[in-house]
């Protein structure tokens, strides 16, 4: 006790804070004594925030870093093949962006970042700046693009059911009265919502916490099918004990394109993203690229997703469209 | 960014522009957040009370067993292994224990996959808090004096009678104030349902803000009904403080209120 209180003689500013009754009124009576440090500080912090967010190529310039956001099983677009080592379709397209991005920025020693995201925390963690860029299975929508921006379009797909095989489910109508799947913080769960109302379909709906915790819902017979968007279903079976055992099936509702998500209103950061998938698309590249993860054997099982490349994604390699679903 | 409080009134299945409800409590079918938010509350308090509910009984029994003298093979048994149960469910985090009874206790015992996931995280909530309470019993009962006891069984009383009539009652007052904190914290620990897909307040906060892009509202409703459920939980326990409360007995007393 004696200790405690020469420490505290030694530090009087511990003293004169425990005369006020809580710490803001300490910290009020303190900037009012010394209105300059409270404009410098003020200055600091709102000047600080306002950099982090606006101009994502001057941030990246100036501090020699960027942050690449992946996501941990979104097979084939991003997940990991070892701890901390993402790859992926998505993974693939950063690794033409970085060149391009040290040509932008001046920055030949340009280090990245990696931030593992999930569907619940992307969208936050890009709009506040932690991640500069996330390129994964992230549907452009309407709704999304009040708080972020996507670039050009690099995927399209719908939702359709996985179920084991003679389950008897063909459609979304064989659903009624059946307990469903699907993964918090997902599109596909308000779509199945809306479907529900409009068909009164009466369906019970699982709100699994991830895709894998979904899947288990299914194999352990809790549902009777895993509602999601289809890639992401190829990519389940991909990794199942007995991929034999499952299929994916139904007719999607509606269709929605993927797309890199980066921060909203940063025009030049956009341009030089667009400017490399536009580049892609156009060489070739980006059929090679798709092929890669598509149409081929990846890790971590060596099995093929046999998905041929969708109407949809063929027109957008001339359009160029990045905007969101109608 | 301002914040847009008439998001709880948009339909929870219109597209994302359209404009709220006229009516916040749903029209023609359509459900409003505000109703989703309402039912994912009646979920949390739901599951807290039934876990609660189990708690309390099991938490009793074992807590009560724990203090009994070993005067008899029964009642060293039957202490040994409360206290085993009392390690079992304290040494395990919660959220494993959540998994275990979802994921790996139906393999063994098939008749738990017929059981909703909700009940399943009740069991799980309950017999975890169970270890807590019982502990909270065990003080209780070995806070009183000694003499107590003896001139109980002086006056001729068994065994049950003596923790009937004259130990619990004490030791049950004493253990509110600790009781109600217990309470209060399985409302809170109730969030860990989200994992097994269980549509209470989290599962809301974490669907509802992704499908509205308005996170802020939806996570400062979903914290203040939290903090409101957990106080009300508080208030009516020291209602019942209040109302039991005897001369020279528990927290109160000694405040001379």
């Amino acid at each position: 006790m004696a200790g405690l209180i020469r420490g505290a003689r030694a530090s009087p500013w511990v003293i004169n804070m425990l005369r006020y009754r809580c710490f803001a009124a300490y910290l009020a009576s303190y900037f009012a004594r010394r209105p300059v440090r409270f404009l410098v500080l003020a200055v600091l912090l709102i000047g600080g925030a306002n950099e982090a967010l606006a101009d994502t190529l001057q941030k990246i310039a100036s501090s020699g870093r960027i942050t690449l956001g992946y996501r941990e099983s979104s097979v084939p677009f991003s997940y990991l093949a070892g701890p901390r080592q993402p790859i992926g379709f998505g993974v693939d397209i950063y690794t033409h962006l970085i060149p391009a991005l040290k040509r932008a920025t001046g920055r030949n020693d340009l280090e990245v970042n990696w931030q593992a995201l999930t569907s619940q925390n992307r969208i936050p963690l890009i709009a506040n700046g932690t991640v500069d860029l996330e390129c994964g299975s992230t549907s452009n929508t309407a709704a999304r693009a009040k708080t972020v921006a996507f670039a050009i379009n690099y995927f399209y797909t719908g939702p359709k059911l996985l179920v084991k095989q003679g389950a008897g489910i063909k459609n979304f109508d064989d659903l009624a009265g059946k307990t469903v799947a699907v993964t918090t913080g997902t599109t596909t769960m308000k779509l199945l919502r809306k479907l529900d109302l409009e068909r009164g379909m009466h369906m019970q709906l699982l709100p699994g916490k991830d895709h894998a915790d979904s899947f288990l819902s299914v194999d352990a017979g809790r549902a009777v099918a895993f509602a999601m968007d289809d890639i992401l279903l190829y990519g389940q079976i991909l990794n199942a004990k007995q991929p034999a055992q499952w299929q994916v099936v139904g007719t999607p509702p509606q269709v929605e394109p993927y797309a890199c998500m980066l921060r909203k209103d940063d025009a030049a950061f956009k341009q030089v993203v667009d400017g490399v998938i536009a580049e892609l698309m156009r060489s070739g590249e980006f059929e090679r690229i798709y092929a890669k993860w598509f149409l081929s054997p990846i890790p971590p099982r060596g099995r093929s997703l046999n998905l041929p490349m969708s109407d949809a994604l063929r027109d957008n390699l001339h359009a160029l469209s990045d905007q969101p679903a109608r | 960014m301002s914040l847009d409080w008439s998001v709880f009134c948009r339909s929870t299945t219109g597209s994302a522009g359209a404009e709220p409800l006229a009516n916040c409590l749903g029209q023609n079918g359509e459900l409003s957040y505000l109703q989703w938010l309402i039912s994912a509350w009646g979920w949390t308090a739901t599951v807290a009370l039934l876990g609660f509910v189990i708690a309390l009984l099991i938490g009793l029994v074992v807590g009560t067993l724990r203090t009994l003298p070993a005067t008899s093979g029964f009642n060293a048994w039957s202490g040994r292994l409360a206290e085993a149960w009392v390690e079992l469910f304290r040494d395990i985090p919660l959220l494993v224990q959540v998994f275990l009874w979802y994921h790996v206790a139906p393999f063994f015992l098939p008749a738990l996959k017929s059981l909703s996931s909700w009940l399943l995280v009740s069991i799980a909530l309950g017999l975890f808090t169970s270890a807590r309470i019982a502990e909270q019993v065990r003080a209780g009962i070995q806070s009183l004096p000694r003499g107590q006891r003896n001139a109980a069984l002086a006056l001729g009383m068994r065994e049950a009678q003596v923790y009937r009539r004259v130990i619990l009652p004490v030791a049950l007052r004493i253990m509110l104030p600790a009781l109600t904190s217990e309470a209060m914290s399985i409302v809170k620990n109730s969030s860990v349902a989200f994992a097994v897909a269980v549509a209470e307040l989290t599962q809301f906060a974490m669907q509802a803000q992704e499908e509205t892009a308005r996170g802020i509202e939806i996570y400062l409703a979903v914290t203040l009904l939290y903090a409101l459920t957990a106080f009300a939980v508080n208030r009516v326990l020291a209602v019942v403080e209040a109302r039991v409360r005897v001369p020279g007995v528990g927290a109160l007393a000694r405040q001379g209120a």
